[in-house]
């Protein structure tokens, strides 16, 4: 075999395979990166793939955490004991495109494209997920939310590349609720991810493609966290049963975003929809 | 300067070698236009159609969305290699026949080997289950209707059930 495509076959070889080939993109599952390069919009002169990369490929719990390794497929996560784990996250993968596109794509390539519309990235805004890196001069963490700085942006430097994800495993309800014009194979318009951790007493809730990056809904979660009956919460339901507090969520919610007109939706539409879907998930989480 | 590539793939069973290949062409590309084999189709070349669907070390994905080179080494099964045991068509292939489930047959190759991959992991699926495991495959013609018939026919087939007492498709 020859030629500039890269098959690394461990993490050392993959960064190296950076370092030596600066111009090299870096390919992962390939459904955001071969859409671009089919379409011609992207010429690559070189590529590393991390698709043989071990290392990458599986998940691990370590202690109240899970690390997930960056090639981590949506299949992978939508299964087994990891969406037991982070419900959240497996409802959101398997909202992603169709079972060829989770079969293929993964959760280090939902990060490195940064798409705002990103499935992943609400659920990991709401975890206050971290993203570890490993490059040139070493290994280093970086959350979630300041990871993604723009529309298709990161903190990535060149010759750097992500290694995995770091969650929280938290006792309480997770939802993950999207819009978008049909079931399968539909880029949201509107994303919302609620985690409730009944042991911190903190309402999260992460919101994507509604802003250029994805964002967490501040205000809206400081107005739940004190209208949660966390004493009453025994049975592992964040109990909001209030429908005037259920109400204001959502209003709290909408006033997070800043949404924009696109071929997808109009933003006084996702405003609309953020404040019905921040709605629904804290009223299934309550249930 | 376009660089290129040389890269051996296993092909339905078969050593098969690209070579003066550019880096950026999909699977498909290499299997349709350097290999030889038209089943897997080209449509959107993004994944949303999935007539391109074939198996990649067993699993399925969309061709068009493998880069060629990365899949050096690696098995790819291809509607032309779906086991067939003595005869010429699958089962699967031989109940979209039966059932009307093909007319243009475009979207067909893929959502042969969507099907076969499907009842390879789950020999009884729900009703549910097969909707959503053809939901990347998109048809334009026939509603779907004679498709989910075919794939329940080959279900009632393996098991023995036999023919007569298949869902009548609606």
């Amino acid at each position: 075999m020859s030629g500039p495509v890269l098959l690394p076959r461990s993490l050392d070889e993959a960064v190296a395979a950076l370092q030596e080939t600066p111009a090299a993109t870096i390919l992962a599952g390939g459904t955001d990166l071969m859409v671009a390069v089919n379409a011609g919009t992207h010429r690559p002169e070189a590529v590393v793939s991390l698709a043989r990369v071990p290392e990458l490929r599986s998940w691990r719990r370590d202690g109240d955490e899970v690390v997930l390794g960056a090639c981590l497929t949506y299949t992978e996560m939508e299964h087994g004991e990891l969406a037991s784990l982070v419900p959240a996250l497996c409802q959101a993968a398997r909202t992603v495109g169709s079972p060829q596109i989770r079969n293929a794509a993964t959760i280090g390539g939902n990060l490195g494209t940064a798409s705002p519309a990103g499935d992943t990235l609400p659920v990991l805004a709401a975890l206050d997920a971290v993203v570890e890196i490993r490059g040139p001069a070493g290994t280093r963490s970086v959350p979630v939310l300041e990871f993604v700085t723009g529309v298709k942006e990161t903190v990535l430097a060149p010759g750097e590349l992500v290694t995995a994800v770091r969650l929280p495993v938290l006792r309480g309800p997770q939802e993950f609720l999207k819009v978008g014009t049909r079931n399968a194979m539909v880029i949201s318009v509107v994303m919302a991810a609620l985690v409730v951790d009944l042991d911190g007493h903190t309402v999260r809730l992460g919101l994507g493609s509604v802003a250029p990056v994805p964002v967490r809904a501040r205000e809206a979660e400081a107005y739940a966290e004190a209208h949660v009956d966390w004493e009453g919460a025994g049975n592992g339901r964040a109990r909001i049963v209030d429908a005037a507090v259920v109400e204001r969520f959502g209003e709290l919610a909408a006033t997070a975003t800043a949404p924009i007109d696109d071929h997808r939706s109009t933003a006084a539409y996702r405003r609309h929809a953020v404040a019905v879907c921040a709605r629904r998930a804290i009223e299934r989480a309550s249930s | 300067m376009s660089e290129t590539a040389a890269f051996r793939l296993r092909v339905n069973g078969t050593e098969r070698v690209v070579e003066g290949a550019w880096i950026g062409e999909s699977l498909l590309y290499v299997l349709r236009e350097r290999l030889g084999l038209p089943g897997a189709k080209n449509a959107c070349e993004q994944g949303e159609c999935g007539s391109c669907s074939v198996l990649l070390d067993g699993t399925l994905v969309c061709a068009c969305l493998v880069l060629g080179a990365s899949a050096a080494e690696r098995e790819v099964v291809t509607v032309e290699g779906l086991p067939n045991g003595s005869g010429e068509l699958t089962d699967v292939q031989q109940a979209f026949l039966d059932e009307g489930a093909v007319q243009c047959g475009f979207c067909t190759p893929g959502l042969i080997v969507t099907v076969h991959d499907l009842l390879e992991r789950n020999a009884a699926p729900s009703d549910l289950e097969l909707r959503e495991a053809i939901s990347g495959n998109l048809c334009r013609c026939t509603g779907y209707g004679r498709i989910l018939a075919a794939a329940q026919a080959v279900v009632a087939e393996r098991s023995g059930s036999g023919r007569s007492q298949r869902e009548t498709p609606s």
